[in-house]
């Protein structure tokens, strides 16, 4: 196999900022191939948008420690400064949001937008800069393209401002495209169509891409693997069938049953995760999912369970694979 | 699941909302937003009636005229028979008897006042003595999984989302309503205490023989919960029809479209084309005919031209396309069925 395009090895984040220290990541190992797709997956608050943003180096250096090492298409993340920072960002990875907004710009049209993006990090005049996004908004399948160039982005509605900001993304061709997000705040509807798009762009240009959700089933229709996320780890990761057809974590099992999917008899209760998601402030030792599972045994709050491959490519978190083994059959 | 010939609890009529936009010369309403545009259904007792449809459609609006939280431009309530806000039946005593859960938790709780002063609020302002409200306030905490001693002292700001949504949830149960109108009530939550609070609404109904109104943009939880479900589009009623019905024989094509949209969770099904293009129109200057005309892919002549009505579309089952009657000027007229995947 070729080298990942992007490698994070126990990456560790600790906000510092406040009155106590709050780790958000807590060794989180992953490797993305070259034109793969990873779904990070997980609920509010397990550490899946600082991930994302770590490998952009987005946090707020003064106020963040961060541990670990990232390497993205052969660069060492970590040890990027100044100029070379800013051209890191957009030229080799890209992101995209849940809300356009934050992105793009409300007081100049989108189209000099992303003429700009792509003027600071090529040399090339403006009037090549404008035919590119020209052929960008028509890539996206922004309708009337040359006219929507001079929109504000107020003017556009919420599906098309998303078209936007993905070829605001793509502008200065990336080979890694993150997405936190993307179709959450979109109608059921308008997501299929930019999960479509995304789908359709990522296979054409060959991107790769780390796609975070909280939604399995989006996971599913974009990524070829799905890493799971609880408290600042990933405590599964494997191919998409296998995770969805026989997850090995206690947390993914649970997940994957209390979605009110399928046409599940009206009115019957669903199973549900007892509990709620730890206080990352206050984690307790060893597995932070022990309060919450159905397995747990005296072993799991005392260490930390460490990651064991129970397939080809499955790799779990926990002590008790032998007895998930038997649920997930 | 036929409902009884009991009249209804609820029954909205010719309900209308415009809010007027400023956009004309000196600032003049010059046009309006048809967020509610002449609508009617009925809510009978002991039902859940879900209401879907994309963002903008008008789920709220519908939701805070039925609450009596905004003034209809048209239309009118009626609870138990009695018009809402009639001398018959004013506001505030019909509040009594429907209350509302929204979204944001955090939002809706008063940040300085504590979970059990919170709940207790509102029936100590209907005439309830304190005292009472504040042991109704913690049997209430108690009944929503909340335990009163850990709990009934704490500020919002120190209550996980999901936990919060159990106080507005107890909040809403403390004046005994018979209907508690849900606005997204879930939607803000995590999958896995999702579940845990849906199953404390269905216990709930069954413990208080509530009425819902279960307002959501997700179609499976909608389906999970709702007795009866009722689609919106642009500010009308695109079809209404009981749950499975629905699921499985939709009758209008935006209900198809919309059902379509719903990802598979199976890896090797994964969905290919998109069912419908585009966002929704604008609801300041919404299509004439048939509203969907502009993203249905059914669309003739007529739909732009004449306004479908609701038609029977099966048992307590009904859509507003021209599709659905036999002998009507659409060339499927009669054949919506067969129309739908
Ligand atoms: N700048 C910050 N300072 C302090 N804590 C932070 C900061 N950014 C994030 N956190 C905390 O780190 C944890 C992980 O946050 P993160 O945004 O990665 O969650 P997430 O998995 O993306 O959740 P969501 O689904 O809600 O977006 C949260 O508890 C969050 O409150
Ligand atoms: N106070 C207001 N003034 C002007 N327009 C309004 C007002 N409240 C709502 N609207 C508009 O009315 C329409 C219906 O809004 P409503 O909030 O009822 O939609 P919804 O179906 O609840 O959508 P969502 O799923 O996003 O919550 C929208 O176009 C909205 O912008
Ligand atoms: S390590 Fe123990 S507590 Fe953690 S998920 Fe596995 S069985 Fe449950
Ligand atoms: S009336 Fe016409 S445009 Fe409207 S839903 Fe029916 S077929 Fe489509
Ligand atoms: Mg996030
Ligand atoms: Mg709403």
């Amino acid at each position: 196999m070729d080298e990942p395009i992007l490698e994070i090895e126990d990456l560790r984040v600790t906000f510092t900022g406040g009155a106590k220290p709050v780790r958000a990541v807590d060794g989180v190992d992953l490797s993305l191939r070259r034109g793969e797709v990873v779904a990070l997956l997980g609920e509010s608050g397990s550490g899946k948008s600082v991930t994302l943003r770590s490998v952009l180096r987005l946090h707020q250096e003064n106020k963040t420690k961060i541990e670990g090492r990232i390497t993205a298409a052969g660069i060492d993340v970590m040890a990027l400064q100044g100029a070379a920072l800013a051209d890191f960002r957009g030229k080799h990875v890209s992101m995209i949001f849940q809300e356009p907004m934050l992105v793009l710009d409300p007081v100049y049209s989108v189209g000099q937008q992303i003429i700009e993006a792509i003027c600071k990090h090529e040399n090339i005049a403006a009037d090549e800069a404008r035919k590119r996004v020209l052929h960008l908004f028509e890539r996206v399948r922004i309708p009337s393209p040359e006219r929507r160039l001079a929109a504000y982005p107020h003017e556009m509605s919420g599906g098309m401002r998303q078209r936007a900001m993905i070829a605001l993304a793509l502008s200065c061709h990336p080979k890694i495209l993150l997405a936190d997000e993307p179709t959450t705040a979109l109608d059921a509807t308008v997501q299929v169509q930019i999960l479509l798009l995304l789908r359709e762009l990522q296979r054409e240009l060959g991107l790769s891409m780390i796609f975070v959700t909280h939604d399995i089933s989006v996971g599913v229709e974009v990524a070829d693997r799905i890493a799971v996320m609880y408290a600042g780890r990933i405590v599964e990761i494997g191919s998409v069938r296998d995770v969805i057809r026989a997850p090995r974590h206690p947390y993914t099992i649970g997940l994957l049953s209390t979605r009110a999917h399928g046409g599940r008899l009206t009115g019957n209760r669903l199973p549900a995760i007892a509990g709620s998601p730890p206080d990352l402030a206050n984690l307790p030792p060893g597995c932070a999912f022990a309060p919450r599972c159905g397995l747990a045994s005296s072993q799991c709050a005392a260490s930390t369970p460490p990651a064991l491959s129970v397939k080809e490519g499955q790799i779990v978190r926990c002590f008790r694979v032998d007895a998930t083994a038997k649920v997930s059959a | 699941m036929e409902p009884a010939k009991a009249s209804p609890l609820l029954q909205i009529t010719g309900l209308k909302k415009h809010f007027p936009v400023k956009t004309g010369l000196f600032g003049r309403p010059s046009s309006s937003v048809y967020a509610v545009d002449d609508i009617a259904f009925d809510v009978h007792a002991g039902e859940t009636l879900g209401i879907v449809g994309e963002s903008g459609c008008g789920k709220s609006t519908t939701a805070r005229l039925l609450m009596g939280l905004i003034p209809p431009t048209a239309g009118t309530v009626r609870f138990d028979g009695k018009i809402v806000g009639s001398p018959a039946l004013p506001l505030k005593e019909f509040h009594r008897q429907v209350q509302m859960v929204f979204q944001d938790s955090y939002a809706s709780l008063n940040p300085r006042l504590t979970v059990e002063e919170s709940i207790a609020f509102g029936p100590t302002v209907h005439g309830v003595s304190r005292r009472e409200a504040i042991a109704r306030a913690r049997s209430l905490l108690d009944r929503v999984g909340l335990d009163p001693i850990r709990f009934a002292g704490r500020f919002p700001h120190e209550l996980s989302g999901g936990q919060r949504q159990r106080v507005n949830i107890a909040r809403a149960l403390a004046l005994e309503p018979r209907i508690l109108l849900l606005d997204e009530a879930v939607s803000a939550l995590d999958k896995s205490v999702e579940a845990q609070v849906l199953n404390l609404l269905l216990d709930l109904k069954d413990a208080f023989g509530l009425t819902y109104l279960f307002i959501s943009h997700d179609l499976e939880v909608v389906r999970f919960m709702a007795t009866r479900v009722l689609v919106m589009y642009l500010g009308k009623v695109a079809e209404l029809g009981p749950t499975e019905a629905l699921y499985t024989k939709s009758r209008h094509p935006y209900t198809s479209a919309l059902l379509g949209s719903l990802l598979s969770m199976d890896p090797d099904q994964r969905t290919e084309r998109a069912p419908l293009a585009g966002d929704p129109p604008n609801p300041i200057d919404p299509p004439p005919g048939c509203r969907f005309h502009t993203r249905c892919a059914f669309a003739e002549a007529v739909c732009s031209l004449h306004e479908p009505v609701l038609h029977a579309a099966g048992a307590s089952h009904a859509a507003a396309c021209h599709m659905v009657p036999p002998n009507g000027e659409h060339s499927k007229s009669g054949m919506a069925m067969k129309a739908v995947s």
